[in-house]
C-alpha cells in the first residue's frame, strides 16, 4: 500500500482529535465542577467542529488531487500480546467514510449552531453539550474506524449519549424510562457487535477491515469467509445495526426517543445515529455478498420494517413521531438497497436522507407556522394526504391495519409480554427465595432493604 | 543503596499495623480520623515504593528488611501477580478513609479498618498456603466485630464465613498429604469450594447480598473490593485443581455472572444492586481465571485489577449518595441531579467502568475476555457477553433511578464535598487513565498469567502454555486466500 503524505496523515489525526479534544474539555470540567458558561461552550463546540470538518474537507481534496481512494492511519497496536492478542487502532478515508465523516461534522455543526439558541438558559445546557460531544466523537470514530473493534468503541459511545439524551428532560420520569428502554435496546445492539467482533477475531484472528475484506477500497473487497462463517457474522452484524436503526423487532424505541429535546431528535433519531446501523451493513457489505441467505434476510428485514415504519407513520399524531417513522420507513429502505447490493445508491440515499431529515426535525417545532405560511402564499389549504385505508382496495383490511398501525405493531407489546415479563418475574421469584433462603438462616426478617422508603427525608420537598 | 531497595512492604504492614494500634488509644473521633487517614496515606506511599522498587528490579538490600530479622525468612513478598493490587489495596484503604464523611466518622472505625489493612496487605502479599489460609481466616474477623458491635445479624455471615475457612482448611490438608495424580483431586475441590463461598457463587451469594444489607458501605468496600476469593483461587487453587474441577468452576461461576446480573437489572434498593453487581463482576474474574489460557487468563487479571479500581470508586460515589440521602430504593425516580452534577458523572463513569466501557480501564479487560472465552467455547463467550451486557443495563437503570425525576429541593447543600471528590476523582483518573493507556498494565498482567500456567504447567507436566481446562473448540477453517485480490492468508 502507497504511504500517505504526512500532511494528509497529519490532517486525518485532526479529525478525530478535534471531538476527542472537545470530550475531554468539557469532560474534566464537569468533573471538577468548574462549568464553561454558554458563550465558551458554544466556542469550544464551534472550534471543535468546524477543525474537525475543515480538516475532513481537506482530507476529501488531498484524496482527490493525489488519485488516493483509500487513506489509512494505523496508530498501532493499542493492546498486543505477542501471538495471541491484537486491538489495533486504525482509522481509515475512504469513499465510505470520508462522506459520513463529512456528514457527521456538517449536521452535528448545525444542530450544535440551533441547540445553542434553542437551549438557551436550560438548566441541561452544559449536559447536552457534554452528551453532544460524546456521540460526535463516537460518530467520528465509527465512520472512520478500519477495525471492528474501534468501532465498536465509537458505537458504544454513540448508544450511551443517544440514550442519556432520551433521558435528557430528567424532570419527569417518562423521558427516564424511555432512555432506560432505548439504553436495553443498544445494549443488546452493542452485545451483538460484540460477539460479531470476537468471532472476526476468533475465525480471521484480527479485525482489520483491510485484511478482512481484502485490500480493494470500499465498495471493492472480497470478505476472506466461508459462506457459512459470513452468515454467523453477518447475522450478528444485522442484529447490531437492527437496533441502532431501529429495524423491526427493535423498532420500538424510535418514538419514545422522540422525549429528548429537538436537537437530539433531529440528530440522532433524524440524522446521524438511526443510519449508523446502515452504515455498519455498508461497512460490512463484502460479508453480505459472501452468504447469499445473509443478504436475502437483510433484503427481507429491511423491507418489512420500511412497510411497517409507513403503516404506523400515517397514523402519528405528533409531528415528531411522524418524522421519525418517516426516517425509519427511509433507513429501512436504504437497508434494503444494501441487501440487493446497490452500495453507492444507498450511501447517497443516506447522505441526501439525513440532510433531509435534519431540516424537517429542525423546522418541526414552527411546522404550524411554516403550514400557515404556506397556505397564505398559495392562497387556499394544503391537500390532505390519503392513508392506505382510505383507498376502497385496502378498506376491508382497514380496521386490522389500523389497529396494527396504532399499536406500532405490536412489537413493543411482544417484546413487553414475552421477553421482559417472563425475564423479570423470573428474576424477582429467584429473589423471593433468597428472601425465605436467607430469613430461615437469620432466623427473623433478614433485609434492611424493605424498611427503606421510596422517598427520604421528612422536611425536604419535591417540587 | 537505592531508596527503592528498602523494605517498603514490610514498612506498609508496620505502619499500618502500628496504626491500628496508634488509632485505638484516641477517644475523640476527629483525632482518630486524622491520625487514621495519617497512617492509611503512608501504608499507601510505602506500598506504591514497593511496587516501584518490584518494576525497577530494585531487590530489598539485606539487612533493611524486618521479615527476615523477625521471622527469618521472607513471607510477604511482591511478584507479578500481587505487584500491582497491594498498593491498590492499600489505596483504596487510604481513600475509602479520606472520603469518609464527618457524619460517619463515629461509625467508621479506623482502628479495625487499619487491622483488616494490615490482614489484607499481608494476605495479598503472601504465597506460602498455610499463612495465606491463616491471614484469610483472620481477615473474616473485622467484619464480623463491625457486625456485631452494631448489633446486625451476623448468622448469615457467621455460616459462610465459617464454611469458607473449614474447607479452606480442610483441602490445604488434603493438598498436604495427597499426591498430584490423587488426593489432589480432593483438595482441589475443597479449595475451590471454598473459593466459590468466599466469592458469593451461587447458591452461595446469599451471604454477600445479606451483608451488605447490614453492614456500613466503607467496610463493605474495604472487605470485598479486593476479589480476596479471586486471590486465594490464583495461589492455592490454580497451581494445583485437575481440568474437570476447573471446568466446574467455570459452569458455576457463568451461571453466577449471567444470574447476579439479572438480579442486579432487577434489584430495587441500591446495596442489592451493588452486591449483585459485585457478585457477577466476581464471577467473570473467577471464570476467565478459570479458562486457564493465556489470553483468558491475562483478561481476567486485568479484569481483577479493573473491577477492584472501579468497583472502589463505584462503591464510594454510592457511599457519597448514601451518606446524604440514607438508603435509597430502585422502585421510583429521586431526582438527585441538580444536586450534585459531579457525583452523577462519577456514579455514572466509575459504573460503566465495572462493565467495560470504552475508554474506560475495564474496556480492553473485557474484550480479551471475551475472546479468551470464545477460543475455549462459543457459548461460554455468549454468556460473558450477555452479563455485561446486563450488568451495563443495571448501572445505568440505577443511574435513572437515582438521578433522573421530579427534583429534589433541599434547603442545605447536598453536593459532593472536597475530601469525596479527591477520592473519587482519583480513581477516575486511574480508570480512565488505564483505558487511554493499557499496554503496560496488560503486559504486566500477561506476565503475571504465564508465571501462574508455567506453575501449573509444571505440576501437570504439560506444554508452558497449551493446557486447557476445557477442550477448545475446533477452530473454524479460514476461507483460502486470494492473493490476486490482495487478501491476507
Amino acid at each position: 500500500m502507497a504511504t500517505n503524505p504526512h500532511w494528509l496523515t497529519w490532517l486525518g489525526v485532526v479529525v478525530v482529535a478535534a471531538p476527542f479534544l472537545l470530550t475531554v474539555v468539557l469532560g474534566a470540567a464537569s468533573m471538577v465542577g468548574r462549568r464553561p458558561g454558554e458563550e465558551a461552550t458554544v466556542r469550544w463546540v464551534q472550534i471543535s467542529v468546524m477543525a474537525g470538518f475543515f480538516a475532513a474537507i481537506l482530507v476529501l481534496i488531498g484524496m482527490l488531487a493525489t488519485g488516493s481512494r483509500h487513506v489509512a492511519i494505523p496508530l498501532g497496536d493499542w493492546v498486543a500480546i505477542p501471538r495471541h492478542y491484537r486491538f489495533s487502532v486504525k482509522f481509515v478515508f475512504d469513499r465510505l467514510s470520508v462522506p459520513m465523516a463529512i456528514l457527521s461534522f456538517a449536521l452535528s455543526g448545525t444542530i450544535g449552531a440551533f441547540a445553542s439558541k434553542y437551549l438557551h438558559r436550560e438548566s441541561g445546557f452544559h449536559r447536552f453539550f457534554m452528551l453532544y460531544s460524546i456521540f460526535l466523537l463516537g460518530m467520528v470514530v465509527a465512520s472512520l474506524a478500519g477495525t471492528i473493534e474501534t468501532l465498536f468503541a465509537g458505537w458504544e459511545l454513540v448508544g450511551l449519549s443517544s440514550a442519556l439524551l432520551v433521558a435528557f428532560f430528567q424532570d419527569r420520569p417518562g423521558p427516564a424510562r424511555n432512555g432506560l428502554w432505548v439504553w436495553v435496546v443498544y445494549r443488546v445492539s452493542d452485545a451483538a457487535l460484540l460477539l460479531a467482533a470476537v468471532a472476526l477475531h476468533h475465525l480471521r484472528g484480527e479485525g482489520d477491515f483491510d485484511r478482512l475484506m481484502g485490500s480493494d477500497s470500499w465498495p471493492g473487497g472480497h470478505a476472506s469467509l466461508l459462506p457459512q462463517q459470513a452468515l454467523v457474522v453477518g447475522l450478528l452484524l444485522l442484529v447490531a445495526a437492527a437496533g441502532k436503526s431501529a429495524l423491526v423487532p427493535f423498532s420500538g424505541w424510535l418514538p419514545r426517543a422522540m422525549e429528548g429535546p429537538t436537537p437530539s431528535s433531529a440528530i440522532f433519531y433524524g440524522a446521524l445515529s438511526v443510519h449508523l446501523g446502515a452504515f455498519l451493513l455498508l461497512r460490512a457489505s463484502p460479508i453480505l455478498d459472501a452468504s447469499f441467505a445473509l443478504a436475502a434476510t437483510v433484503v427481507v428485514l429491511g423491507l418489512f420494517t420500511a412497510g411497517l415504519a409507513y403503516l404506523i407513520g400515517s397514523v402519528q399524531t405528533d409531528i415528531k413521531s411522524a418524522l421519525a417513522y418517516a426516517s425509519l420507513a427511509q433507513v429501512a429502505i436504504i437497508v434494503a438497497e444494501i441487501g440487493l447490493g446497490f452500495r453507492y445508491l444507498a450511501l447517497v440515499h443516506l447522505l441526501g436522507h439525513a440532510c433531509l431529515r435534519t431540516l424537517q426535525f429542525l423546522r418541526a417545532p414552527t411546522l404550524l407556522h411554516d403550514y400557515h405560511t404556506l397556505e397564505n402564499a398559495i392562497g387556499e389549504h394544503l391537500p390532505e394526504t390519503s392513508v392506505p385505508w382510505s383507498r376502497p382496495a385496502a378498506r376491508r383490511a382497514s380496521g386490522w391495519i389500523y389497529r396494527l398501525a396504532l399499536e406500532q405493531g405490536y412489537l413493543d407489546a411482544i417484546l413487553l409480554q414475552y421477553v421482559v415479563r417472563p425475564f423479570v418475574g423470573a428474576l424477582r421469584w429467584c429473589d423471593r427465595l433468597e428472601r425465605r433462603w436467607t430469613d430461615w438462616l437469620s432466623g427473623g426478617a433478614s433485609r434492611e432493604s424493605d424498611r427503606v422508603r421510596l422517598h427520604f427525608g421528612t422536611l425536604e420537598e419535591f417540587s | 543503596m537505592n531508596i527503592l531497595q528498602l523494605a517498603w512492604l514490610d514498612y506498609a504492614l508496620l505502619i499500618a499495623l502500628a496504626g491500628s494500634l496508634w488509632v485505638s488509644q484516641q477517644r475523640d473521633p476527629m483525632r482518630a480520623y486524622g491520625w487514621g487517614l495519617a497512617f492509611t496515606a503512608t501504608t499507601a506511599v510505602c506500598a506504591f515504593l514497593a511496587w516501584l522498587g518490584f518494576y525497577l528490579g530494585s531487590p530489598t538490600e539485606a539487612g533493611t528488611s524486618l521479615q527476615d530479622r523477625l521471622l527469618g525468612r521472607s513471607v510477604f513478598v511482591l511478584d507479578e501477580l500481587n505487584a500491582p493490587l497491594v498498593p491498590c489495596l492499600a489505596l483504596i484503604h487510604f481513600l475509602t478513609a479520606l472520603a469518609t464523611s464527618r457524619l460517619k466518622m463515629r461509625r467508621f472505625s479506623f482502628t479495625w479498618s487499619l487491622a483488616a489493612e494490615t490482614i489484607r496487605l499481608a494476605m495479598f502479599s503472601c504465597k506460602d498456603p498455610w499463612i495465606l489460609i491463616g491471614l484469610m481466616a483472620a481477615s473474616t474477623i473485622p467484619p464480623y466485630i463491625e457486625l456485631a458491635s452494631r448489633g446486625r445479624p451476623t448468622r448469615v455471615y457467621l455460616l459462610h464465613m465459617g464454611l469458607f475457612v473449614a474447607l479452606l482448611v480442610l483441602g490445604q490438608a488434603a493438598a498436604g498429604r495427597g499426591s498430584v495424580a490423587g488426593g489432589a483431586t480432593l483438595a482441589a475441590v475443597l479449595l475451590s469450594l471454598a473459593v466459590l463461598v468466599r466469592c458469593g457463587t451461587v447458591p452461595a451469594h446469599c451471604w454477600i447480598t445479606d451483608w451488605f444489607e447490614h453492614a456500613t458501605f466503607g467496610i463493605a468496600i474495604l472487605f470485598l473490593a479486593p476479589l480476596s476469593g479471586v486471590y486465594a483461587a490464583a495461589r492455592l487453587v490454580l497451581p494445583i485443581a485437575p481440568a474437570g474441577v476447573l471446568h466446574a468452576i467455570a459452569v458455576a461461576t457463568l451461571t453466577t455472572a449471567v444470574y447476579s446480573a439479572g438480579m442486579a437489572v432487577v434489584a430495587r434498593e441500591v446495596r442489592r444492586f451493588y452486591a449483585h453487581l459485585f457478585v457477577s463482576l466476581t464471577s467473570l474474574v473467577l471464570l476467565g481465571l478459570e479458562l486457564d489460557t493465556l489470553l483468558a487468563l491475562t483478561g481476567a487479571l486485568c479484569l481483577w485489577f479493573s473491577v477492584t479500581l472501579s468497583l472502589a470508586g463505584f462503591g464510594l460515589t454510592l457511599r457519597a449518595v448514601e451518606a446524604r440521602f440514607g438508603r435509597l430504593s430502585l422502585a421510583g425516580f429521586h431526582g438527585l441531579y441538580d444536586h450534585s452534577p459531579v457525583l452523577a458523572a462519577c456514579f455514572l463513569l466509575t459504573g460503566l467502568a465495572t462493565v467495560g466501557f470504552p475508554g474506560t480501564l475495564g474496556f480492553i479487560s473485557t474484550e480479551m475476555l471475551v475472546d479468551g472465552a470464545i477460543e475455549i467455547h462459543p457459548a461460554i463467550g455468549v454468556a460473558v457477553v450477555a452479563a455485561t451486557a446486563l450488568n451495563g443495563i443495571a448501572v445505568v437503570r440505577a443511574y435513572l433511578h437515582l438521578f433522573t425525576g421530579a427534583r429534589h429541593v433541599s434547603t442545605v447543600e447536598l453536593g459532593i464535598g472536597s475530601r469525596e471528590r479527591v477520592a473519587v476523582l482519583s480513581l477516575v483518573v486511574l480508570i480512565l487513565g488505564g483505558g487511554f493507556l493499557p499496554q503496560p498494565g496488560v503486559t504486566t498482567r500477561e506476565r503475571a498469567a504465564s508465571e501462574l500456567l508455567e506453575a501449573r504447567a509444571r505440576i501437570f507436566n504439560l506444554g508452558p502454555r497449551g493446557h486447557h481446562a476445557l477442550p477448545p473448540v475446533p477452530r473454524p477453517a479460514r476461507a483460502v486466500a486470494d492473493p490476486s485480490k490482495g487478501e491476507a492468508p
